[in-house]
């Protein structure tokens, strides 16, 4: 039962982000990736991990696609007004997806599929357990992370900021 | 037992389903006769005695109305968006507890569809997914007025997401839980979680008026600007919907605010009740009172709308980014001095 429906989803992301490649125009490419992240939100669920999966849900599905949705929206972007790329960028994004195909057969090989990792507490996803395990043995990575986020988000803002003689 | 344990669900659901239908139902009629009361008139009263099957009519106006769509637009879309309002609207209910557990022919019913250990985030990703349905259809409709409304809601939704999110990680360390069942448990009686909370409470409402799109914050359709914004396009039964849901997640709201922070089913004075009624009755009684509660958050926000008028733009957003964020911080910080120092005494 589990491994079918693990199946079915598996199948069920592979297509939607098919899809977001796929499909021509920008805003059906940004709901298709909305669908490809739901299913991962069932991925995590089917391994029972209920805080991941619902923090997945609000953080990519409940709030950095509704920005992508955003912009896109506000650029309106179609086939007529969509900028002609350069040789250039195309030929960097091809290296790119090289390079990203070649670490994950990479990492594929690394795999033991005749020994696989068993999960050794069932029900480590739980908030409780993974609270616990990320303020006492994670707690440098964890607090290392947020200051990360921090500075990132200060980058951004000071980026954005207008010069303030151009006003 | 696992076959008794479907069926109660199934119940529970349909129930639950159905309620919040009514409940929407009649929130349309009690708003208009709450307008009329507010601005001293009498409000519909020709359908049915003092107007109660006008609710009926106006569903049978909706539905036999024409139904236009777009030349431009794009179908499937222009249908998904009402129809994913309306979804989102109605899935938030599975989490919260209507009542405590009642014993009905021998087995012990919980009076809630799921208790998952992640309730209150649960809702919160319901509620950020209901943008959706918003963005989804007023960019589908190919107007500029629509689109200019879905963007508005994306920017109103993300921003008064952050508020939200910081007043319930105050809440947070108050109930030391994400589950809504035993948050309420612990509020027995009148030690209700607004006591120790009121700040948080006051923002977490702040943000759920601008999350349903309520007056003074629903510039996603502000008629003086943007013509009927997001739903500019749309007719019939697929603006009926629009329309519903925005109740829908009213009375949603209502019921999750009494339940964080008005303690849900818990009165003072309910040990003694119980006592007196049985299992099956004073649990019930909770519910009406938890129902009671929620009439009066709807009848609040129907005050709000019919009092307050509407925010601009820049207002709103300096609202959200500069008052609420700031003081629900501080909020946070409060909170954790104290419960350190409660502790340590």
């Amino acid at each position: 039962m589990n491994i079918s429906l693990f199946y079915l989803v598996a199948f069920l992301s592979i297509f939607f982000s098919l899809l977001v490649i796929f499909s021509k125009n920008p805003v059906h490419s940004i709901l298709y990736l909305i669908i490809t992240f739901f299913t991962f939100t069932i991925h995590y669920i089917l391994l029972n991990a209920q805080f991941l999966a619902i923090v997945n849900f609000i953080v990519y599905m409940g709030a950095i696609l509704v920005l992508f949705l955003f912009v896109l929206m506000l650029l309106n972007l179609n086939k007529d007004s969509e900028p002609l790329k350069s040789n250039l960028l195309k030929i960097i994004g091809v290296i790119g997806g090289m390079c990203l195909l070649v670490t994950l057969v990479g990492s594929t090989k690394a795999l033991h599929l005749s020994n696989p990792v068993v999960l050794q507490t069932q029900n480590l996803g739980l908030v409780k357990n993974l609270g616990k395990v990320l303020f006492s043995e994670f707690l440098l990575p964890f607090e290392v992370s947020s200051i990360l986020l921090l500075s990132a988000m200060v980058g951004a803002v000071l980026l954005a900021k207008r010069e303030p003689n151009n006003v | 037992m696992e076959l008794a344990l479907i069926i109660e669900k199934f119940i529970l659901i349909t129930v639950v389903f159905a309620l919040s239908l009514v409940v929407a139902m009649y929130s349309t009629l009690a708003e208009r006769k709450i307008a009329a009361f507010l601005q001293d008139r009498v409000g519909p009263n020709r359908a049915g005695p003092g107007g109660m099957f006008q609710p009926l009519a106006d569903g049978a106006k909706m539905f036999f109305k024409e139904e236009i769509i777009p030349e431009q637009a794009s179908k499937f879309l222009f249908i998904a968006g009402p129809s994913l309002a309306i979804l989102t609207a109605c899935t938030g209910s599975a989490v919260i507890p209507w009542g405590d557990a009642i014993a009905v022919a021998g087995r012990i019913v919980d009076l809630q569809v799921t208790d998952i250990n992640v309730g209150i985030l649960y809702i919160f990703g319901v509620v950020s997914l209901g943008v959706y349905g918003v963005m989804i259809g007023g960019w589908a409709s190919n107007n500029k007025f629509s689109l200019m409304g879905a963007i508005r809601a994306a920017s109103q939704n993300i921003s008064y997401e952050i508020p939200m999110g910081l007043s319930i990680i105050a809440l947070l360390l108050v109930t030391n839980t994400l589950s809504l069942k035993e948050i309420t448990a612990q509020q027995h009686g009148w030690h209700w979680n607004v006591l120790y909370q009121p700040l948080g409470f006051l923002l977490f409402m702040i943000c759920s008026f601008a999350e349903t799109n309520r007056t003074p914050f629903d510039l996603p359709e502000c008629e003086t600007e943007l013509v009927g914004g997001y739903h500019t396009e749309y007719s019939s039964m697929k603006l009926g919907f629009y329309l519903f849901a925005e109740y829908i997640n009213m009375f949603i709201s209502s019921a999750v605010m009494a339940t964080l922070y008005f303690g849900g089913y818990n009165y003072p004075g309910m040990d003694w009740v119980n006592n007196l009624l049985g299992p099956l009755w004073g649990p019930l009684i909770g519910v009406a009172v938890l129902f009671l509660k929620i009439f009066v958050f709807i009848f609040f926000f129907m005050w709000v709308r019919w009092t307050v008028p509407r925010f601009r733009y820049d207002q709103l957003m300096n609202l959200g980014w500069k008052v609420l964020i700031p003081l629900a911080i501080a909020n946070i910080v409060i909170t954790g001095i104290w419960i350190t120092i409660s502790d340590k005494l």
